[in-house]
């Protein structure tokens, strides 16, 4: 197996002076999709913030084996990431295109592909996206990742609060781009993470506690209820040092 | 009927000194989250410089008020860039200190415009049209009021054309609306803020020109006063949006000079009024995105 | 500033305190220390006591022995004005609450006081009577006033509440300049009616009194000023400032808490007026000015935000030094320099504004932090941890 595309290595996060991500170290290998699972409020969201230096964070993190860790969110970016993050962040008052042509870093960007995985976007270049429905925003929050050549994509959530048809959607143009470029994905949706991913890394309580082949957790229903069930009393040790519920 | 027409457009005159103060202050704010009490600054040095250049190469003629105009302009965007540069970046993302140094620097520089420049006001000439009146519709309306409605259109105009048709009109309204994403982009947001700077010292030191104009005189004040209103006018248009800046420019003038002539020159009152009001019913302001 | 998330719940058992956010100095090293302190600082009033007694000259730092008047009227000033930043500090450095109001509750104590005594001149009760109501009168006007503008303020946050606490002040300011009825004198100002003032505080021979006056005011706010943040709404409007949220969470109302906090910070700001305005024997609209403000948010901070003597050492520097500093732009030295070093050296303001700025760029703790510095020898940033959560 090559050498990992992402390297996570204690990985701290905090937000207004509050640890939100602890000590967390995994890999991405450097093909395929890696599924970050775990609880609500377990700190996904904030790990994948700590990678791209949104948050304050400490540690390590090596992207094709150089750090990161010191560098601004915008220089990470630069050298090959694509960032699809939870909620879409979409800018609302910008054009469907405006949103596109903002997030373009490369000299040939990808606009064929984008247009070919997304044809409802092209017709609305010039709707103000804060006007477009869930799933269009969604389109459009991926077709900004896709639009450039990447090293690696941080998907975050991408199906959340979808129609199952929009899921299938983005699930496919997940697949699609993965043929290409390493993603770490954070999912709910045990259909789509059975779809797309070949490793899974699970967080509970700010911490790894999991981490393997997907189909070692997937088929393992006991594994299933305690690290992403709703209620089950012999959560892990982990789990009750504060941040869960 | 006359005297309306005449509050109403003194009342835009006046709104559009606001609004070339305001429309900086509101950019910046809404970009980089930094309330700048320095603008006021950038208006005062400008309006000096422009008025020293502008005498001396021709006093009280349209040559002399247009080059000051554009001393005004450069040496607003100049200075303004400068204190970006120099003293914003160094907190980024601190906005209480960067707020803080805006203060001293406004501090700072009104007493050292005091020490050079005296603390009475300085009278100045201009061209004699701007002096007189015209009449429309039986209101004599003074010349100057269309000279200022006309540079506040102007800079308007240009600001949002800058904004549309831009890249970095593109990432600031990006950047304004959600600065975090557009560095998640791969995007230096940080170039953009020298240049937002830029702009709003740039129509600030033609605002300085203009109110040197419009008042008559240069004083090392003549910022800081008009700095109140123009942050009034950006809380009640709601912070970062331009057309709010620009809307709540023209009401507030027109309001105060309404006030002034009917209610016994309580304008300045009447507008403090107004400011709570609208923060109270609407937090955000006319335009403002969401808090 | 921070804008929370309301739909994410935060862990209510683990209170992180942090102590790179500054306000809270570092916990006591013993059990003595706190009885050290208590010493010390006793110790200091009783010498700032007798100091009207004594003869103490420091050339350069004060303009003569410290029993002559002209010496006790700016120490008394300067001990007035250290009052008012203790005052403003525990909004801005506990609750923190951005006021750009401060300034109209100070000027409400010192017009009040001179507007009441006037209103009540021809009344022909005992001048004590009518003095010590005179003071009761302004005290409820204050009251009430902080109430008013801290209920309708506080329903906003952040810079908004700042906008609406100066556009309050800034109506405050122009009325006093408007001179509604000639009763706060315009521009001129408004000079005291010494009529029911009693003998002991009027004139130039009992600036002595007058000192100690200001000193009992500075006492007086520095522990009233201690038994708030000691209090349980202290600790409450700290937290909110840390984490609004984690506070809802616990089941407190924020609103509450602040708008005590404003109330408290309004009143004692308004006995600092009183004492100003005896002192200075009349009052001038120079005070209830935005700029007067802005000159109080540069003591607190360059005192130093997070400790509450930083108020007190702010309040005292800068009046010292904004005095010495007047007096060096008039003297001969400074008008035999070359006009590049002339100029801003004979403005105060100028001197006292770079200073702020290389305080706030390079000095985060402020004066009072200045010890701290030296014994972590770290370079801390006193509200980096909060920016954060913005990004
Ligand atoms: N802006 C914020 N202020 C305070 N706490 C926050 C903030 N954002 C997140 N948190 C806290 O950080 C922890 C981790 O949040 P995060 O969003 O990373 O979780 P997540 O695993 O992505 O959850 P979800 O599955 O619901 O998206 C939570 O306890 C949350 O309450
Ligand atoms: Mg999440």
């Amino acid at each position: 197996m090559s050498e990992p595309i992402l390297v996570v290595d204690r990985l701290s996060g905090r937000i207004a002076g509050q640890q939100v991500v602890e000590d967390v170290s995994f890999e991405v290998p450097a093909s395929g999709v890696t599924a970050l699972l775990g609880r609500n409020g377990v700190g996904k969201t904030s790990t994948i913030k700590s990678i791209l230096g949104l948050i304050e964070r400490t540690g390590e993190v090596r992207l094709a084996g150089t750090r990161v860790d010191r560098l601004p969110t915008h220089r990470i970016v630069q050298r090959g990431v694509g960032y699809v993050p939870e909620d879409r962040e979409v800018f609302g008052a910008l054009t469907v295109g405006e949103n596109l042509r903002l997030a373009e870093r490369d000299d040939r960007p990808r606009r064929e592909l984008v247009d070919r995985l997304f044809p409802d976007l092209v017709e609305r270049r010039a709707q103000r996206a804060g006007t477009l429905s869930g799933g269009q925003q969604q389109m459009v929050s991926l077709a900004r990742a896709l639009v450039n050549e990447n090293r690696l994509l941080l998907v975050d959530e991408p199906t959340k609060g979808l129609a199952p048809r929009i899921v299938d959607e983005v699930a496919a143009a997940l697949a699609e781009a993965a043929r290409t470029v390493p993603i770490l994905l954070v999912e709910q949706n045990l259909h789509v993470i059975r779809a797309l991913a070949e490793r899974v890394v699970v967080l509970s309580g700010g911490r790894v506690v999991f981490t393997g082949a997907a189909s070692d957790l997937l088929d393992d229903e006991d594994r299933i209820q305690r690290y992403l069930g709703v209620h089950d009393a012999a959560e892990g040790q982990n789990a009750s040092e504060g941040e869960s519920r | 009927m006359s005297t309306l027409l005449l509050l109403v457009i003194t009342g835009l005159g006046l709104g559009a000194l606001y609004f070339l103060v305001a429309s900086g202050l509101s950019l910046i704010y809404g970009l980089m989250g930094v309330l700048n009490f320095a603008h006021g600054s950038f208006l005062t040095i400008s309006a000096f410089l422009g008025w020293e250049v502008g005498r001396r190469v021709s006093d009280g003629t349209w040559a002399g008020l247009a080059l000051s105009a554009l001393v005004g302009m450069l040496v607003g965007a100049v200075v303004a860039a400068a204190t970006e540069y120099l003293l914003i970046r160094r907190l980024y993302e601190r906005h209480i200190e960067q707020a803080l140094v805006t203060v001293g620097l406004a501090l700072a520089s009104v007493a050292l415009f005091e020490g050079i420049w005296g603390t009475d006001p300085i009278y100045t000439q201009k061209p004699e049209w701007l002096g007189e009146t015209t009449e429309i519709l039986g209101a004599k309306i003074p010349n100057d009021r269309f000279l200022l409605i006309a540079c506040a259109l102007l800079v308007l105009g240009g600001i949002v054309l800058f904004l549309q048709r831009t890249r970095y009109g593109l990432i600031i309204r990006a950047g304004v609306e959600n600065r975090s994403m557009v560095t998640a982009l791969g995007i230096d947001v940080r170039r953009s803020f020298t240049i937002v700077f830029a702009i709003g010292g740039a129509a600030a030191g033609l605002g300085g020109v203009l109110a040197s104009v419009y008042y008559g005189y240069v004083s090392a004040h003549l910022g800081s006063v008009l700095l109140i209103f123009a942050f009034i006018v950006t809380v009640i248009g709601g912070l970062g949006s331009l057309t709010g800046a620009a809307i709540a420019s023209v009401l507030v003038a027109v309001l105060q000079q309404f006030a002034n002539y009917y209610l016994g020159g309580t304008g300045d009152l009447v507008v403090v009024i107004a400011l709570a009001a609208v923060l109270l019913v609407r937090p955000r302001g006319l335009m403002g995105k969401a808090a | 500033m921070n804008q929370q998330r309301t739909d994410a719940a935060a862990p209510v058992d683990a209170p992180t305190r942090d102590t790179t956010t500054g306000p809270t100095p570092p916990p006591a090293a013993s059990a003595r220390r706190p009885l050290l302190l208590l010493a010390g600082g006793v110790a200091l009033v009783v010498l700032l006591a007798i100091l009207p007694l004594l003869a103490i000259d420091i050339p350069g730092v004060l303009p003569g022995p410290t029993y002559t008047p002209g010496t006790l009227q700016l120490l008394a000033y300067a001990m007035l004005i250290a009052a008012l930043a203790l005052s403003y500090r525990m909004m801005f450095g506990l609750a923190g609450l951005l006021s750009f109001g401060h300034a109209l509750f100070f000027a409400a104590g010192a017009y009040g006081l001179g507007m009441t005594l006037y209103a009540f001149a021809p009344v022909a009760w005992p001048s004590e009577l009518i003095f010590l109501g005179s003071i009761a009168v302004t005290l409820v006007v204050g009251i009430v006033l902080a109430a008013t503008v801290g209920s309708l303020a506080l329903r906003v946050t952040g810079i908004s509440f700042a906008m609406v606490t100066l556009a309050f002040a800034q109506a405050g300011s122009v009325l006093i300049r408007r001179n509604p009825g000639g009763a706060t004198g315009g521009d001129e100002g408004l000079s005291l009616d010494i009529e029911h003032v009693p003998d002991a505080l009027v004139g130039v021979v009992n600036t002595r009194n007058l000192y100690w006056l200001a000193l009992g005011v500075l006492v007086f706010v520095y522990l009233v000023v201690l038994w708030v943040e000691r209090s349980r709404a202290g600790h409450v409007a700290e937290a909110v400032r840390e984490n609004e949220l984690r506070v809802r969470v616990i089941g407190l109302r924020p609103y509450t808490v602040k708008l005590l906090i404003f109330i408290v910070a309004s009143v004692l700001a308004a006995v600092a007026g009183m004492g100003y305005l005896l002192l200075q024997s009349g009052a001038s609209p120079r005070i209830a000015t935005a700029d007067f403000t802005l000159t109080l948010l540069v003591i607190v901070v360059l005192g130093g935000v997070g400790y509450r003597w930083g108020a007190i050492v702010g309040g005292i520097v800068y009046t010292l030094l904004d005095q010495r500093l007047t007096a060096l732009a008039g003297s001969d030295f400074i008008a035999g320099l070359p006009a590049v070093l002339r100029v801003p050296l004979s403005e105060p303001l100028f001197i006292l504004g770079t200073l702020f700025i290389l305080v706030v760029l390079f000095l985060p703790g402020g004066i009072a932090g200045i010890p701290q510095r030296i014994r972590t020898g770290r370079k801390q940033h006193p509200v980096e941890t909060e920016e954060a959560a913005d990004a």
